[in-house]
């Protein structure tokens, strides 16, 4: 008897072509339904990137200017999107260039399938040119990966990246193939995979456990939701909202979970974590229940562990097993996909307002109005704030832009700020903090989403990490709005220097270029705002532009973004100077 | 603080390349000494199974096992204390033959130990002691003073009391 380790859907042709291996890569890239591709070419790929030339009217290939950018082309089309990103690169230095964008994905669970071209299976542990252990360099930081040797073995090994990428918590897979490989003929037929036997994707959901979830929800007196990119992953946004709207319990999210609730929700009561909103993380250390939903109480999100929650019983929903108990413990814990279980347990929810629990949110949120938001959004001092730009994107696009934000202040005031209608709209490095994501991301992000608005904010030190992608901007014509808020420092880090080093600059003040020529360098309309009184006027420009468009506004040097707990410190002990 | 123990963790596995390399990122990443590692086939076909002992707390073991579990061609992993299961190392110990006829004692070693001899060669014999840890270390030291030319000892291979459930897992993907 045949030993079944995966499952496969059947073939609708049934039939098979003679192909080669890297023509074949092609067509399970359509099979699996994928547009687009982000890539660049060397010699151990280029049997692949000669099929693409010949199939361009199918699957577009987009030239980034280096190989962390097509990572992150692909992780922003798949976070927009919902689909599997796909970057290509060729061995050695390509495949290396490659890890950041493939570490940022595992972390912050982004479905991708990275194609790595090999040397040729004759030459493996031969150091030849451009030979280099992709696999093992990748192996902490990938879901899966898995090199071909033999171009017969593509067709299973892709649909089985493809389903590990995208199926349970998402992540990113690595196929390394050799060049023999891809030039072998062989015959070609594809199934999808449907299931491997030693992989779980969705754990079975416990009755038992949403009944004694649904009880604790049902008796509480303070109740506090957190949700994560779990709800966004798991597509169960509307389930969030009826779950809030039944049971009336106030919710907040990490930044990841951003834009799953609209902003204005009136249940939505912010963000938490180290530079989230007083309220959601003061009353964390307050509530008596909490539910987690779709979130891995990341350190930033719980500052000091041995403080965090400890009055309230936690309920954990959560699709990865490995992440109850993890950090916090969960009193419940509901694991399975979060939409099912949503489901699951609304019917045994009773209907509740907890008005006075809400009062003590919005008494919170007065107290951070008058001591930061104010401050940020209508400044009484001279020099710019980050906040009244993102303010100003939020009039001019009216809640509806992706907004990709890069690493570090600008993007703490950006995920604190900005207001989204709609899920899947805040695009930012969350896990991982990669300076240099949010360019790249934001050219995948308009691809993956045509028909949004998508803003990149940048702050002048990460933008000078992955500039070189103005190129892929002006080459494909993509029109992606970029605004820099320029500080002239290393922002955050100056911050802690700042709070925590007395002040000692070190490394962190930036003596930039013209960003303004070197946009029309590559041809992109720029425009430069020192003064408050343009800023309203050019944020409608750049909005209106149908092409990409550059804005540079130069904020206050010296900005510094509250509230803020230290690291290490509790969320009892939010700052809010 | 909860206190170290040792653990036996009991990996089964698809047969797969790369899985030892991700096993044992998991414990580097987390700086725990992994004591010893065997690998071997198990009681189903084509279905591989890896023991790992290491000494660190229940919580620690706990999360290293969920990590292992994650791993794509990992089908289930468990892990044990020592009173859970049964377990025992293999050692060798290589010899110089002369020492088998000048040094009398050196017979009643092994007679005692209940090892056994493996092989003998005119410079030198094999005697091969299977057992718990500190009984080879014990025989170990009574051997040193007559000189060892060679020694080596297995990691740990164990079995645990309870069951393992794999084949109902395996069986109902078989058959879904
Ligand atoms: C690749 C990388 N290197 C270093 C850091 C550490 N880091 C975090 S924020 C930050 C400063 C970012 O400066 P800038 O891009 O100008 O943004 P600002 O904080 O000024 O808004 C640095 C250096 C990082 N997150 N990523």
């Amino acid at each position: 008897m045949e030993v079944k380790t995966l499952k496969k859907e059947e073939s609708k042709t049934g039939t098979s072509i003679r192909v080669s291996g890297a023509e074949a890569v092609i067509h399970c890239l359509l099979a699996e339904g994928i547009d687009t591709v982000y890539g660049y070419p060397g010699g151990a790929i280029m049997p692949i990137y000669d099929e693409l030339f010949k199939f361009k009217d199918e699957l577009h290939h987009v030239l980034t200017r280096h190989e962390q950018g097509a990572a992150h082309a692909a992780q922003g089309y798949a976070r927009v999107s919902g689909k599997v990103g796909v970057a290509m690169a060729t061995s050695g230095p390509g495949a290396t260039n490659l890890v950041t964008g493939i570490a940022d994905a595992q972390i912050d669970s982004t479905p991708l399938v990275c194609i790595t071209g090999q040397v040729a299976r004759h030459l493996l542990g031969s150091d030849a040119f451009q030979e280099t252990d992709i696999v093992g360099i990748s192996t902490p930081v990938t879901k899966w990966n898995y090199q071909i040797t033999h171009a017969s073995e593509i067709p299973e090994v892709i649909a089985k990246a493809f389903y590990i990428a995208r199926s349970g918590r998402p992540g990113p897979v690595l196929i390394d193939i050799t060049k023999n490989a891809q030039f072998e003929e062989f015959d070609f037929k594809y199934q999808k995979c449907t299931a491997i036997r030693s992989y779980t994707a969705k754990p079975t959901i416990s009755q038992l456990k949403i009944e004694e979830a649904a009880e604790a929800i049902n008796n509480a007196k303070k109740p506090m939701i957190v949700w994560g990119q779990g709800i966004i992953l798991g597509k169960a946004e509307a389930e969030l909202k009826a779950f809030v709207e039944k049971t009336g319990i106030p919710a907040a999210w990490t930044i990841l979970g951003a834009s799953a609730l609209p902003n204005t929700h009136p249940l939505n009561v912010g963000m938490v974590g180290m530079h989230g909103n007083y309220g959601p993380n003061i009353l964390t250390n307050e509530c008596d229940v909490l539910i987690a939903l779709g979130m891995r109480f990341d350190d930033r999100v719980t500052g000091d562990l041995s403080t965090y929650a400890k009055q309230a019983k936690v309920l954990h929903f959560e699709i990865d097993p490995a992440e109850i108990n993890k950090n916090v413990h969960a009193d419940v814990p509901v694991l399975g996909d979060v939409k099912e279980s949503l489901e699951a347990i609304l019917p045994l929810l009773k209907e509740n307002k907890h008005e006075a629990w809400h009062n003590e949110f919005k008494e919170k949120y007065k107290i951070e109005f008058d001591k930061v938001i104010k401050n940020d959004l209508q400044p009484e001092k001279e020099g710019l704030t980050m906040g009244e730009v993102i303010e100003q994107i939020n009039i001019a696009s009216k809640h509806e832009a992706v907004i990709v934000s890069d690493v570090g202040q600008h993007q703490m005031i950006a995920c604190r700020y900005a207001k989204f209608n709609t899920s899947k709209s805040n695009i930012t490095s969350g896990g991982l903090g990669t300076m240099g994501f949010a360019l790249p991301a934001a050219i995948g992000a308009k691809m993956g989403a045509p028909k949004r608005e998508v803003v990149a904010v940048i702050g002048d030190g990460g933008y000078q990490m992955t500039i070189q992608e103005l190129g892929t901007i002006f080459q494909t014509g993509v029109p992606v709005k970029i605004v820099v808020l320029n500080n002239e420092f290393l922002g955050m880090v100056r911050q802690w220097q700042q709070l925590f080093f007395d002040k000692r600059y070190a490394s962190t003040e930036m003596t930039n270029p013209d960003f303004i020529k070197i946009a029309e360098g590559y041809h992109i309309q720029a425009k430069k705002v020192t003064k408050r009184e343009d800023l309203a006027t050019a944020v409608e420009e750049m909005m209106a532009s149908p092409d990409a468009y550059f804005l540079e506004v130069q904020v206050e040097k010296e900005d510094n973004v509250f509230p803020m707990i230290p690291t290490g410190a509790s969320v009892s002990d939010v700052r809010l100077s | 603080m909860e206190e170290n123990k040792t653990y036996t963790i009991s990996v089964y596995s698809e047969n797969n390349v790369g899985l030892l390399n991700r096993i044992s990122g998991i414990f580097l990443k987390r700086h725990i000494n992994i004591e010893s590692l065997n690998v071997s086939k198990s009681e189903i076909d084509h279905v591989s199974k890896f023991t790992i002992v290491v000494h660190t707390t229940e919580d620690w073991a706990r999360k290293i096992v969920g990590q292992i579990e994650k791993q794509i061609e990992v089908i289930k992993a468990y892990y044990h204390t020592n009173e859970e299961t049964i377990f025992q190392e293999s050692a060798l110990f290589k010899i110089a033959s002369n020492l088998l006829f000048d040094e009398r004692q050196i017979q009643n070693i092994i007679k005692d130990n209940h090892s056994e001899i493996v092989t003998v060669s005119p410079e030198f014999f094999v005697i091969s002691k299977s057992g718990r840890r500190e009984e080879i270390e014990e025989m170990y030291e009574q051997l040193k003073p007559y000189g060892i030319m060679q020694f080596v000892r297995s990691g740990r291979i164990s079995v645990s009391k309870s069951e393992m459930q794999i084949s109902n897992i395996l069986k109902e993907f078989q058959y879904q």
